[in-house]
């Protein structure tokens, strides 16, 4: 299989999995692997330098917190060992997380068992992603802190000679957030070019449209006033996707602007415009709906 | 006792000579905050953010993930309330190794309301994985760089800048008060500033017959040493805590919760700034206005003996503050 072939064979998978949970759990944030999915399989099976997951392929039960706490572990095994010349991954909008997850069994990192984990109790395949969670790395949940730590981590990076890129992997709502601008600013200027972002530029935040919450266009002309260097692609078109993580970006940080829809993939959710942050059904109907949409396109559930 | 200028300025750069895993974060106050010369001797190790000091905060805990041990510098109050989720999400919850260094506590500039960190002892405490520390003279300021630095963990210190006195002859220990005196009328706690100005005090009250216990708190997280709940148990008449905080969660608040919680049936008279936000002015007149200096501790023992012990500004003033072992020697005072 050719590798744009196997990047969408996973994005199919991505939006399948998070599908089927959404109906199972009756809801979820579906919306976000509509949009994101070719950008994280492009990512992972692609642009990314990483090794084989050093994780156990079934994620461990919670081990309590960080400090005094032996059974503490982290999730970012699942994208690989520590080394100077691997890139790194770091998710910002963490409820992206069962995205994530079924990115994860899609390219062989976490078992599909784990993924039967999600959002039960005791467990770290949380809704919401924290550092245990498998794939993630950072606390992000508090939106707009994940770059800012990917700045520390490519300047300790730097200081170590290593030469591995920090991919971060944003939602376009963060772009609202004043630390993700003073990120960007340290960014250009420390020259972090071991610095890429992808954003998922889907034109939703929690409220709707984000042109109706918050004016943040032109994104790729403020990146760039900002000091980044900015492309725009298409954020369903693996190619381009791939294509953008070499744009030359000497000496300053590259983003990558995917633009994306909402409902892509699955398309029976355009009616739900423009309410797409986490799909709760409204009725019995619209789950049904969903329902014949699954069945319709990849048969039947489990 | 001696009156010392730039202590950390001229203490920091030796100390970091032989540590190359320490990065120094300065948020354009560098001079300030008295880094400037760690930044000219070590130009690779000090990083500049500028005014972004929730991105300094994040940016320190994805630094202390590789390894480094990053010792973040501004003025508290931009980093414990404007970086408040930074500090909680991207340095406390991971446990990391960030040294978290904040001047200006309390009344020590005239920069007013929104330059004085009035609170941040009572918020930093509440804050799990942080050791919280607070600094009293030359010594500790300089001293304090060890303790810190042992620490797995994120550290938050109360630092004095300028001129400062040298109280003490040894260092800090994590954990332990410096016993400064022993008595049995009163015990007396005290940290950051109101130290000097205590010691002031007792000298004069000892005179007029009051027996004292002063211990000099320097670890407000943990405050877990035994020497504290030992002497709030023993004096006659009780407690007095004496800081340069709000009355509500630092000093005053860790010694109830000590007592409370074993049981220690004395008075508890707490000491500080009393719930309320200050102004801009001179260190001695917001010394006076919020009752931080030597009177306003006489005053208050005065009241929790029931005698007027007919002490003035002039007894105050005539005293002469003689630096002091700290607790290791205590017998010998």
């Amino acid at each position: 299989m050719s590798w744009p072939q196997e990047a969408k064979r996973v994005a199919d998978g991505i939006r399948r999995r998070v599908t089927a949970f959404t109906l199972k759990n009756g809801g979820g944030y579906l919306s976000q692997a509509c949009s994101s999915a070719e950008i994280l399989a492009t990512l992972y099976t692609r642009v990314m330098n990483l090794g084989p997951s050093v994780a156990p392929p079934v994620p461990p039960p919670f081990g309590g917190v960080p400090g005094k706490n032996p059974d503490y572990t982290t999730g970012a095994g699942y994208n690989g060992p520590h080394e100077p010349e691997r890139d790194r991954f770091f998710i910002s909008p963490v409820h992206y997380a069962l995205v994530l997850y079924a990115t994860l069994v899609e390219t062989g990192r976490m078992a599909e068992e784990g993924l039967e984990m999600f959002n039960q109790d005791g467990g770290t395949v949380e809704m919401i992603g924290a550092e245990h969670s498998p794939g993630h790395e950072l606390m992000a949940g508090s939106l707009g802190q994940a770059l800012s730590q990917v700045i520390g981590i490519a300047l300790g990076r730097r200081r170590k000679g290593e030469t591995g890129r920090n991919f971060a992997f944003m939602s376009d709502g963060e772009f609202m957030i004043g630390q993700t601008w003073e990120a960007m600013e340290t960014l250009s200027f420390y020259k972090l070019d071991s610095v890429i972002a992808y954003v998922d530029a889907n034109g939703q935040s929690a409220d709707g449209r984000i042109d109706e919450v918050m004016g943040i266009e032109p994104l790729k002309e403020r990146l760039e006033a900002f000091g980044a260097v900015a492309v725009e692609v298409d954020g369903h078109d693996v190619e381009a996707l791939a294509a953008a993580a070499e744009t030359p970006h000497e000496g300053r940080p590259l983003v990558v602007v995917a633009r994306t829809n909402p409902y892509c993939g699955v398309e029976v959710l355009s009616e739900r415009a423009p309410r797409f942050h986490y799909i709760r059904f409204a009725g019995p109907e619209e789950k049904e709906a969903l329902e014949r949409f699954y069945v319709r396109k990849w048969g039947g559930r489990e | 006792m001696t009156l010392e200028t730039q202590v950390h300025q001229k203490n920091l750069v030796k100390w970091a000579a032989d540590k190359p895993e320490v990065v120094v974060f300065s948020a354009d106050l560098t001079s300030s905050t008295e880094v400037r010369r760690f930044a000219e001797t070590y130009p690779d190790r000090f990083y500049s953010f500028g005014m972004t000091e929730q991105n300094m905060m994040s940016a320190a805990g994805g630094m202390a993930r590789e390894g480094f041990t990053p010792w973040v510098h501004t003025f508290a109050v931009f980093l414990y309330r404007r970086a408040l989720d930074q500090v909680q999400m991207s340095v406390a919850y991971p446990n990391l190794r960030v040294r978290i260094v904040g001047f200006l506590p309390g009344i020590t500039t005239p920069g007013g309301a929104t330059h004085q960190a009035i609170e941040d002892v009572a918020i930093m405490r509440a804050v799990p994985n942080m050791t919280v520390l607070e600094t009293g003279d030359a010594a500790d300021v300089e001293s304090v760089l060890d303790v810190a630095q042992g620490v797995d963990g994120p550290v938050y210190i109360r630092m004095l800048r300028g001129q400062i006195p040298r109280l003490f002859t040894t260092p800090m220990r994590l954990g332990r008060a410096r016993r400064l005196r022993r008595g049995s009328d009163v015990t007396l706690f005290t940290a950051g500033i109101t130290t000097e100005e205590a010691m002031r005090a007792t000298q004069v009250l000892e005179q007029r017959g009051v027996s004292i216990e002063h211990l000099h708190v320097t670890t407000h997280k943990p405050f877990t040493d035994p020497a504290v709940l030992e002497a709030a148990s023993r004096p006659k008449y009780g407690v007095i805590t004496f800081e340069n905080h709000t009355t509500v969660g630092g000093l005053g608040s860790e010694v109830a919760e000590v007592m409370a919680e074993h049981g220690v049936g004395k008075r508890l008279v707490r000491l500080g700034i009393p719930d309320t936000y200050a102004h801009g002015g001179s260190r001695p007149y917001l010394m006076r206005h919020y009752g931080l200096d030597a009177l306003a501790l006489v005053r208050a023992v005065e009241k929790l003996v029931g005698e007027d012990l007919n002490i003035g500004e002039d007894d105050l003033a005539a005293v002469r503050v003689e630096p002091v072992h700290g607790d290791f020697k205590a017998e010998a005072l």
